[in-house]
């Protein structure tokens, strides 16, 4: 631990320019670069996850048909494309994009500091990150094939050879996802300390912006609950190179344990990226409201409420599991509980936007739809939470769907949020609005047309990971729909070409952004865009005099009131 | 120290940006721990038959060893209280005993394991022995581990410089003792 | 295209009926959030000349909007708690006294049935095994014990509303009671390896002569 605070030596750095070549950026200790090289490879890992969710979802609407660009999917690969596609989409897409990039560009900022508190910590942080996704993209191609077993690795599947017939494809599975963990969990204890110990003079615990509060509570979720999960993850490494039987009944292990340790880890990280999505939309929202946020103590509470209780509700993914059935009613009392919290969240945000005046940008659009859309997903989460109807959803295409409005929100929608709303502090230029609405309702109404058809399956007793359904009589005849779903993917997939060519085209010629082109009050809109190595000269941080949302004070002729700005100015 | 990002020298809490990381990393790291050995109670539990191989144990040794890293705890506690007086030397020379504890433990350990290993007790032999070698083995690692960081504080702590990571590896050297105090009952002594 | 699955056992229709309540009370919230959502979109959009409301979070007249609902959902969720744990308790909780019990093994990649021949007793020499094809008899009650031979699969049978993971080292016992006559889907909704994808069954539910026909002519014939 001690090695690795910084040292004098590390810092002659940081009065010099920015990084240096392309070597130089993957080595900078700038918590800016290491932001944005979390994103790009978040990006980049995101258009793997949907490029294989095309081969796969092309495969159930046409099975047995060459996919264009890929061929004709086996049961292997159907296997290995979904695994790794939840996976994926979890551990590379999600927790980098919301909680690291972000997290990493936003809390210095917000807060008024230079850097990161531990800097060199933070770079091998990502430094471990990259390795992970090497090590899951190599998974792919190794002999035999990548793991099949699902993102939930149940044994004694995942832990027998024999049985899952990809051992390398298995053991880098496990290897990449323990090797993300580690370095999460290097990357939130520096959040944590950050934010509680560099704040700019004059911060209180209630000035600090929503987002940042929300990376850092679900930064202590993930380093709560993620514990026995790595324990977890040595056993079945054990298991399936060692040959131990931790998982293995025949030997006197036990395949639910593993159950247990995945779900104590596994609910709470549904909130561990919930919660930052939230914090996005919260922020945004606010702003293009020129309101103040209405119940500051009230959302934190809640996120700290939704985090505690969080730990008691795992059991509901394994409710026909072959836990005792006694069990499944205590957790459906708390799962259903959660969902208190959670909507009241939502309330938080609505009489946030009362009153206000809302201003459709193309952020804005983005962090409404985030509420639109996720209250559906959190909505049907009701009918699995109830015990009794899980009985008959349980691995589902209707669990499915519930997940994907609930992760879709999250992750892209909530990404593509914050991602256009700091894009211009990030890169010093605007992106352009037309063409970030053409891209907004393109991807909004294909999503709903993928996962809809989805629910409809589900509830017809459609379940997962199934290469092709033509094999059930039931459910053949319902082939139509799928091709709905797999179109409208297809769709959804072209409207990102106009994401990237608003990337282009701005980087190329963008309007140059001016310090603070949203009037927001937070204090990363005082530095320059994008901001210097240092963020502020050192002889002019920023000092904090109120909370973060003063927009609309009755007293004042501007209508928003930055948190640095002295009270003294004002007359 | 001015080249140091301003963030590292603020204290919004009181509370000094090392201590308050080193505690984090023991709360990561007590959840951990905390699973796996919650995973082998409840197996325990459920494998009475499990106490045949517990026993064949060596208590004395385990018990040796306890004695072992209790100690380097104590000279690690006297490091920091010659920190605290900006003793730099002997900080590092109490490091130095406590180095020396850690590894006579691991020693002791190799030397353990072998004869278990050669009397044919592996990690696949059944369910405790599984659990044996993963607990100690992983609580081993922090062994060696926390040792190394040491030499590295020790060798700063002799030329006075970064005297306040002597405190820092001490909570987490007492840290890696109580862990070993939860393994030792549950490995040795419970038969 | 038919958008209904028939009712295929005794419990099928309080599920269904659970997952009615359900989209009848959330539903009506979802509906009701969501237009007040879109509402407040246009009712409060940005207009010229109009300063937004000044408001901290302490201000009742709009805080009793946050603290009713809230109430009202609590009372929600108590509802759905009680039809759920009483649907729950029916169909995992309680074993009705059983016609018949049948045995079913899972392995990659099928479907192993056993069940009492003419002797109508598990586990004798007479017992019939099929693979993937489970013959069942109309309104009498099944208890069914799920073994596994390799990995974690699941026995869902969706037109009995009916799931049930199978786990290797252990024995769990459901039951059902089918009450209508035909064909339907077994499906393994657990991924068990690369044949996950075609391991299916059938059940059949027969009515009790043509059952008692079948199972005539499948008791293997046992010297003793
Ligand atoms: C970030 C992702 C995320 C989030 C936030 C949630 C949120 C919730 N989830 Fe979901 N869930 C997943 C991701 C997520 N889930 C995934 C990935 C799986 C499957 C894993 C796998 O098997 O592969 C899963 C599976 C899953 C199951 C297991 C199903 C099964 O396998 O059988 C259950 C069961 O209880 C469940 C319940 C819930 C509940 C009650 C919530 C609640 O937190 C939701 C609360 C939110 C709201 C209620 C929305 C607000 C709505 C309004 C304001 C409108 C009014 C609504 C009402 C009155 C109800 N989820
Ligand atoms: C964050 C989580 C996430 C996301 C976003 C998605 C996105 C999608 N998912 Fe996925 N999915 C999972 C998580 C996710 N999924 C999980 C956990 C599983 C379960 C795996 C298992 O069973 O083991 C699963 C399984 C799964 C299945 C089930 C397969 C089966 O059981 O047989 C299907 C089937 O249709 C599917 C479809 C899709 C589709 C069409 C999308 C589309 O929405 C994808 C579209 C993709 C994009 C639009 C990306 C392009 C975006 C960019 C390049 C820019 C990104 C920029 C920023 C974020 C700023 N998914
Ligand atoms: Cu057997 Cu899936
Ligand atoms: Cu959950």
């Amino acid at each position: 631990m001690a090695t690795t605070t910084v040292d004098a030596h590390a810092h002659d750095s940081h009065a010099h320019e920015g990084p240096k070549g392309i070597l130089g950026y993957f080595w900078s200790t700038d918590h800016k670069v290491i932001a944005q090289l979390y994103l790009w490879t978040g990006m980049f890992m995101a258009l793997i996850g949907g490029l294989m969710a095309y081969v796969f979802r092309m495969q159930l609407a046409f099975p047995g048909k060459p996919v264009p660009g890929f061929g004709v999917v086996s049961p292997v690969e159907y296997n290995a494309l979904v695994t790794n596609h939840g996976t994926i989409m979890i551990f590379w897409v999600a927790m980098p994009v919301l909680i690291a990039a972000f997290g990493n560009f936003l809390i210095p900022l917000m807060i008024g500091a230079d850097d990161m508190v531990f800097p060199r910590i933070n770079r091998l942080s990502y430094q471990v990150f990259l390795l992970s996704a090497i090590v899951i993209l190599a998974s792919l191609v190794v002999e035999g094939g990548g793991f099949g077993g699902a993102w939930t690795a149940y044994p004694p599947l995942s832990a027998n050879p024999a049985y899952n017939l990809t051992p390398l494809g298995a053991t880098l599975w496990v290897v990449a996802v323990a090797l993300e963990f580690v370095a999460f969990l290097l990357g939130g204890i520096n959040f944590i300390v950050t934010l509680m110990n560099a704040r700019a003079p004059g911060m209180k615990a209630y000035d600090i912006p929503m987002v940042c509060w929300m990376i850092v509570i679900a930064s202590i979720l993930f380093m709560l609950s993620v514990g026995p999960l790595i324990a977890g993850a040595v056993m079945l490494l054990f298991d399936q190179t060692l040959g131990t039987g931790f998982f293995n009944p025949a030997v006197g292990g036990d395949p639910i344990l593993w159950q247990h340790l995945f779900w104590f880890f596994g609910h709470p990280e549904v909130y561990v990226v919930l919660l930052p999505a939230i914090g996005v939309t919260v922020d945004i929202v606010a702003t293009f409201s020129r309101r103040k946020l209405f119940g500051y103590r009230l959302l934190l509470y809640t996120a700290v409420g939704i985090g505690v209780l969080s730990f008691f509700v795992w059991a509901h993914h394994q409710f026909i599991a072959g836990i005792d059935p006694r069990m499944a009613n205590i957790f459906t009392v708390t799962t259903l509980l959660i969902s208190i919290p959670v909507i009241e969240m939502f309330f938080v945000v609505f009489a946030t936007m009362y009153g206000g005046s809302i201003r459709l940008t193309v952020p804005m659009l983005w962090a409404l739809s985030f509420l639109a859309e996720f209250m559906i997903g959190g909505m049907t989460g009701i009918y699995l939470g109830s015990s009794g109807s899980d009985i008959y959803l349980h691995d589902t295409y209707f669990v499915l769907a519930h997940f994907h409005y609930t992760f879709f929100p999250i992750a892209i929608i909530g990404g593509f949020a914050a991602f256009t709303y700091w894009f211009p502090k990030m890169y010093g230029k605007m992106l352009d609005e037309r063409l970030g609405k053409i891209h907004f309702w393109g991807t909004i109404i294909s999503f709903n047309f993928i996962f809809i058809p989805l629910f409809i399956l589900g509830g017809l007793g459609q379940h997962r990971r199934i290469y092709n359904f033509q094999n059930f009589p039931e459910l053949a005849p319902y082939q139509p729909l799928r091709v709905v779903a797999t179109t409208a993917l297809v769709v959804m997939l072209l409207f990102q070409l106009v994401f990237f060519w608003n990337l282009i085209k701005s980087f190329r010629r963008g309007v140059p952004a001016p310090k603070n082109p949203w009037e927001s009050n937070t204090l990363e809109w005082t530095a320059d865009s994008p901001p210097p190595h240092g963020n502020w000269p050192p002889d002019q941080m920023p000092v904090v005099y109120r909370g973060p949302y003063e927009y609309g004070h009755p007293g004042r002729e501007s209508d928003f009131w930055p948190q640095n700005v002295p009270p003294a100015r004002e007359a | 120290m001015s080249s140091k990002p301003i963030a590292t020298s603020r204290s919004a809490t009181g509370v000094p940006t090392g201590r308050l990381a080193v505690w984090w990393v023991l709360a990561s790291e007590v959840v951990i721990f905390g699973g796996l050995l919650a995973s082998y109670v409840i197996h325990r539990m459920g494998h009475p038959e499990w106490h045949a191989a517990a026993a064949v144990t060596n208590t004395w040794i385990g018990a040796f060893n306890t004695f072992v890293l209790l100690s380097s705890s104590f000279t690690a506690v006297l490091a920091h209280q010659a920190a605290e007086h900006g003793d730099g030397k002997g900080a590092a020379r109490y490091l130095m005993f406590t180095i020396l504890g850690a590894l006579i433990f691991v020693c002791v350990k190799a030397f353990e394991w072998t004869t278990e290993i050669s009397h044919g007790y592996t990690i696949t032999s059944n369910g405790f022995w599984q659990f044996y070698y993963t607990a100690a083995g992983l609580h081993a690692l922090h062994v060696i581990a926390g040792a190394i960081i040491m030499g590295f504080v020790a060798r700063d702590a002799a030329k006075g410089r970064e005297l306040h990571r002597v405190e820092l590896i001490g909570i987490y050297w007492h840290f890696v003792d109580v862990v070993w105090i939860f393994l030792f009952p549950l490995l040795y002594i419970a038969k | 295209m038919d958008f209904t699955l028939p009712q295929a056992s005794s419990y099928a229709g309080s599920i269904d009926g659970l997952i009615l309540l359900i989209t009848v009370l959330a539903g009506a919230w979802l509906l009701l959030a969501e237009g007040f959502f879109f509402w407040l979109i246009w009712r409060f959009r940005a207009r010229d000349g109009v300063r937004t409301q000044y408001l901290d979070g302490t201000e009742p007249h709009i805080k009793k909007w946050i603290s009713r609902p809230h109430t009202l959902i609590l009372i929600l969720d108590v509802v759905v708690i009680v039809a759920a744990i009483r649907v729950w308790v029916n169909v995992k909780q309680t074993l009705p006294v059983a016609d018949a019990t049948i045995r079913v093994i899972g392995q990659q990649w099928g479907w192993v049935f056993q069940q009492p021949g003419a002797d109508r007793q598990l586990d004798t020499a007479d017992d019939i095994y099929t693979t993937d094809d489970l013959y069942v008899e109309n309104q009498k009650t099944y208890h069914f014990q799920l073994q596994s031979r390799d990995v974690l699969h699941s026995f869902s049978v969706p037109v009995f509303r009916i799931k049930q993971d199978v786990v290797p080292g252990r024995t769990i016992t459901g039951w059902f009671t089918p009450i209508a006559a035909g064909t339907y889907d077994i499906q393994c909704v657990e991924i068990c390896g690369i044949g996950h994808g075609v391991m299916g069954g059938r059940i059949h539910v027969q009515d009790a002569n043509e059952h008692a026909a079948w199972i005539a002519g499948n008791t293997p014939t046992v010297t003793q």
